[in-house]
């Protein structure tokens, strides 16, 4: 029952930090003092106190975009184990929901873009379901090779299965689940080298460009919907990546919480010391990306 | 009700199909063609209780009777009965017949239509003959119905005759059924020559150590897999269905697909086994028409050519089930057998129920814009509020999303395919999931596209601005649909149930070793989620419309990047939306281009830039094969003038050489 009430309260309360922690590691890299860790929630306090405006061209596709798709993910964090611990909502198959619920997500976003009748949010719409839909099968090759290792149907048990002597036994097949994970995470969640939110122009933008006209707290809710996004799949990411179990509840928790902080130094490394990728070259990473994790199936099979 | 003044499902289910056969006789002795019409739809609707009461009992476990008819014709008695298999087609069936007759009052109303008596007769015999395919068990009259739906399908679909596209699909779809039906003959002959009778053979009574066998799966697999739209025997298929009034399109691509997948079925379950390779065949095939299917559908334009593609996916979905089933009994491994038949039947009625929904709300849409091409709508979900949201509905559930039914057949099949990533040794089955996730996110791409260009943003054209909602004849059908397909969505165990007896019956499983397979299923936990789904929905959109009700608010147009003036020609439209993916699997849609020739900065006035997506099989190997075939035999034509004397003489000359021979 803690450690519901701990899942819950982590994963509503500290994904926000995530972006604040990368928006630190970014400015250090530039020299800048940056802005504060906890930046985010300021902003998001603010927004949802903020007037709103609307196109004239919108309807409620518009305004139900960002609620379905914040209640989607919300649904998703429930299903996700974090810290080692069983997630709240966990039963047989629950990966297939998973996946899917951030394909219900990704439809009502995009919906609400092409609500406004921008070309740039078309554009931006276009270019999310394109590469959100290589990016599945990397996501269904993952979780296929962890659940012959776990054997399990339940990302509870397939994704705290791994543990150090799971890395030991099939280490190479680990790593490329690793690096193919890692490519996911930064594509889904529209990070460098996917897409630039800080770019000038919203022709080159992929996220940002189609909430554009998203204002008030309905922007405060996709904020907070990336951020919960870039929480769960860094869960996901974590898990794997450091399957480091103590025993003890308390410890798990740190450890996973710290797992996510370095996490998001990591990716705002990334962001800090690549450039954009080509709009051309995005589907060849992540088709890249999809035949590692198919490797990594091949070498559990083996 | 009906069964007890009946009391027999199988009789009760043949006097809804007379019903149904007999509802467009009225049409041609009355002088009043909209009471004709309103006659015929009401003997569909009683026709659609009576088949669903009848259907309700047989799934129950009521038994039906066995009728036999003493056919005065040399092809011996013929046997109509009704099983679980049948019934798993007669559920939609009259479901889908039923709102589709009562759509078809306002959307091919007699009193403006002239030709409304034709397409009611034909619209009848059509469904008829699909009851009567379904309850045949004898392999003439299965063939008899066959074509009495084949050729009442043609009739539909050359409805507007005079329409020179019209004419060429409807040529297209008689050759293709016909090349089919013949296929069918040798396998119901083959089967004749093995039993000595041309009553279907009973179940697995037949070895697959017969020579014949793999002939008469194979026949049976081109001949039942052409009319079900499998690729590559696809092709009369989206021009058939884009061009047919959008109710009958409703009823091709919902119910008379299936046929098809229920011939297979059928055949297969004749033998008591099946080589090795053919599960792994249909698996290819299933796979191979799913992702052809829905990246050709992604590039589409034509509103109902775009679903008619998609159509081949879902029935290349159904085919994947079959074939994950069919590995399953060949490699004894029951859970492969019952994920896959779930995930095949389930999605058997789910498509009948979104597909219909959607083919019925584009008939709404071309009423109201007057055009199929979706590049000239937009802007029609402030203009016909009702259709919008039922279409949307539609959408969701044929991309297979959560809380709606897409999402359950498609569970049953990842679930059969990631259990045999876990156990089996050599896991094959299991890449089963990563293609389905791809046809997932084309599904997503092409449907997102479908209803944003549709629905949203401003209207590209004038008719778009001027559309108006239907009346409720049309959207009360959709509406009846689109409830199917939520609570289907929201209580799954609703779906599992139905389906459950005709797993057992046809994949020959005990109750116990089907519930140990489907307790791997979160069927409850599903309910659960969604619920809460739902919940959070409401809850956050309460929250969010109270928020903005307490602060400030202003309208402005939508931000262009500081350009004050948009216009609905700037939006993105739906080939823009599209043309990344396209390009991507060029190798599939092979877009055409043509681009005009770039002498200066800007190209001159009237240059144009034509883009159109081709169609490999039709376009580039069959066309081109009949002109061919079509010039190689012009010479033959001088032997074909017209004058009836020389014909005989023909006659007479072949006569007088078979006799010689015979000698």
């Amino acid at each position: 029952m803690t450690d519901i009430i701990i899942h819950c309260a982590v994963a509503l309360l500290f994904p926000p930090l995530l972006l604040g922690v990368i928006g630190k590691t970014k400015a250090v890299f530039a020299g800048r003092v940056g802005a504060p860790y906890f930046q985010p929630y300021y902003d998001l306090i603010k927004l949802f106190r903020k007037g709103s405006v609307f196109s004239d061209t919108t309807t409620w596709v518009f305004r139900a975009g960002p609620v379905v798709t914040l209640s989607a993910i919300l649904i998703a964090v429930l299903l996700i184990p974090l810290g080692r611990h069983a997630a709240p909502l966990s039963f047989s198959g629950d990966l297939v929901l998973f996946t899917y619920l951030f394909g219900l997500s990704r439809f009502f976003t995009t919906i609400a873009a092409l609500d406004t009748g921008s070309s740039f949010e078309g554009m931006g719409a276009a270019r999310e379901v394109t590469f959100s839909c290589l990016a599945e099968p990397t996501l269904f090759f993952a979780l296929i090779t962890l659940a012959r290792l776990s054997k399990s149907l339940s990302l509870s048990t397939i994704l705290t299965h791994a543990t150090s002597a799971t890395w030991f036994a099939s280490g190479a097949s680990m790593l490329l689940l690793v690096a193919a994970l890692f490519i996911t995470l930064l594509a889904e969640n529209s990070r460098i080298p996917f897409d630039d939110p800080n770019t000038h122009l919203e022709l080159t933008m992929i996220h940002e460009v189609m909430v554009l006209d998203h204002s008030g707290p309905a922007f405060g809710m996709i904020l907070y919907g990336a951020a919960l996004k870039l929480f769960v799949l860094g869960a996901v990411f974590i898990n794997v990546a450091l399957p480091v179990s103590t025993g003890i509840a308390l410890a798990d928790w740190v450890i996973f919480i710290a797992g996510m902080l370095v996490l998001a130094v990591v990716i705002g490394t990334v962001e800090s010391v690549m450039a954009r990728l080509r709009m051309v070259r995005i589907p060849q990473l992540l088709v890249g990306a999809t035949i590692l994790s198919a490797f990594a199936m091949m070498l559990v099979l083996r | 009700m009906f069964l007890f003044l009946s009391g027999d499902p199988t009789l009760c289910l043949l006097i809804a199909a007379t019903l149904m056969a007999l509802s467009g006789v009225p049409g041609l002795v009355l002088h009043n063609p909209v009471l004709s019409q309103r006659i015929a739809t009401f003997l569909f609707i009683i026709a659609a209780l009576l088949g669903e009461s009848a259907v309700v009992a047989l799934l129950s476990g009521y038994p039906g009777a066995v009728y036999q008819i003493d056919w005065p014709l040399p092809f011996g008695q013929v046997l109509i009965s009704v099983d679980h298999l049948s019934t798993l087609f007669l559920l939609p069936l009259f479901l889908v017949s039923g709102c589709v007759s009562v759509y078809s009052l306002a959307y091919w109303p007699a009193r403006e239509k002239a030709n409304a008596g034709k397409l009611t007769l034909f619209m009848g015999l059509f469904a008829a003959s699909m009851v009567m395919v379904l309850m045949a068990r004898h392999g003439v009259l299965f063939l008899v119905a066959w074509e009495v739906m084949a050729l009442s399908g043609y009739f539909l679909l050359t409805t507007e005759q005079r329409n020179s596209d019209v004419q060429r699909v409807g040529i297209i779809y008689l050759i293709a059924t016909h090349t089919g039906t013949m296929a069918l003959f040798v396998t119901f002959s083959l089967l004749c020559g093995t039993s000595g009778t041309f009553l279907f053979p009973a179940f697995h009574s037949l070895s697959q150590t017969l020579p014949v066998a793999s002939v008469v799966i194979l026949t049976a697999l081109f001949g039942f897999g052409g009319k079900a739209g499998l690729m590559p025997l696809h092709f009369w298929l989206p021009g058939a269905h884009a061009n047919a009034p959008s109710h009958v399109s409703a009823m091709m691509s919902g119910l008379m697909l299936k046929m098809g997948v229920y011939g297979i079925l059928r055949t297969l379950s004749f033998f008591d086994g099946f080589p090795v390779w053919l599960g792994w065949v249909i698996i290819l095939l299933g796979a191979w028409s799913a992702i052809n299917g829905i990246t050709l559908a992604a590039g589409q334009r034509d509103l109902k050519r775009l679903l008619a593609c998609s159509s081949i996916e879902n029935i290349g979905i159904i085919f994947i089930g079959i074939g994950l089933a069919l590995v399953g009994l060949q490699m004894q491994t029951p859970y492969l057998v019952v994920c896959g038949l779930f995930g095949a039947f389930i999605h058997i009625i789910n498509h009948a129920l979104f597909k219909s929904l959607l083919f019925l709300g584009s008939g709404v849409l071309i009423h109201a814009a007057g055009t199929r091409e979706i590049d000239l709508m937009g802007g029609l979900a402030r203009r016909m509020p009702i259709t919008s949201p039922l279409f949307l509905i539609g959408s969701l559930a044929i991309c297979g999303l959560p809380p709606l039914n897409g999402f359950v057949g498609e569970l049953f099949l990842y679930v059969g395919a990631i259990t045999d990533g876990i156990v089996a040794p050599m896991p094959v089955a299991a890449l089963v999931a990563p293609v389905l996730a791809l046809v997932g996110g084309l599904a997503v791409i092409t449907f997102v596209k479908l209803y944003g260009i549709i629905f949203l943003g401003t209207p590209r054209s004038d008719s778009a601005t001027h559309a108006h909602e239907a009346p409720t004849t049309m959207t009360g059908p959709m509406i009846l649909l689109a409830i199917a397909c939520l609570a289907a969505g929201m209580a799954p165990l609703l779906l599992v149930n139905v389906v459950t007896p005709v797993v057992a019956y046809y994949g020959n499983l005990a109750p116990p070793v089907i519930a140990k397979i489907t307790g791997q299923v979160p069927l409850m936990p599903l309910t659960i989620a969604n619920i809460l789904l739902i919940t959070l929905i409401m809850l956050i959109g309460t929250l969010y419309l109270r928020r903005l009700r307490r602060l400030p608010r202003s309208q402005g147009s939508t931000w262009g990047c500081g350009f004050l003036e948009p216009t609905a020609r700037m939006q993105y439209t739906g080939t823009s939306f599209s043309e990344m993916v396209v390009n991507l699997l060029e190798a599939i849609v092979a877009p055409k281009r043509r681009r005009p020739e770039l002498a200066a900065f800007i190209p001159p006035v009237g240059s144009r830039f034509d883009y159109t997506i081709t169609e490999t099989v039709l376009d580039r190997i069959l066309t081109p094969i009949f002109q061919w075939t079509g010039l190689a035999f012009s010479y033959l034509r001088r032997v074909q003038h017209g004058q009836i004397n020389i014909y005989v003489l023909y006659i007479f000359a072949t006569l007088f050489v078979l006799m010689f021979w015979k000698h």
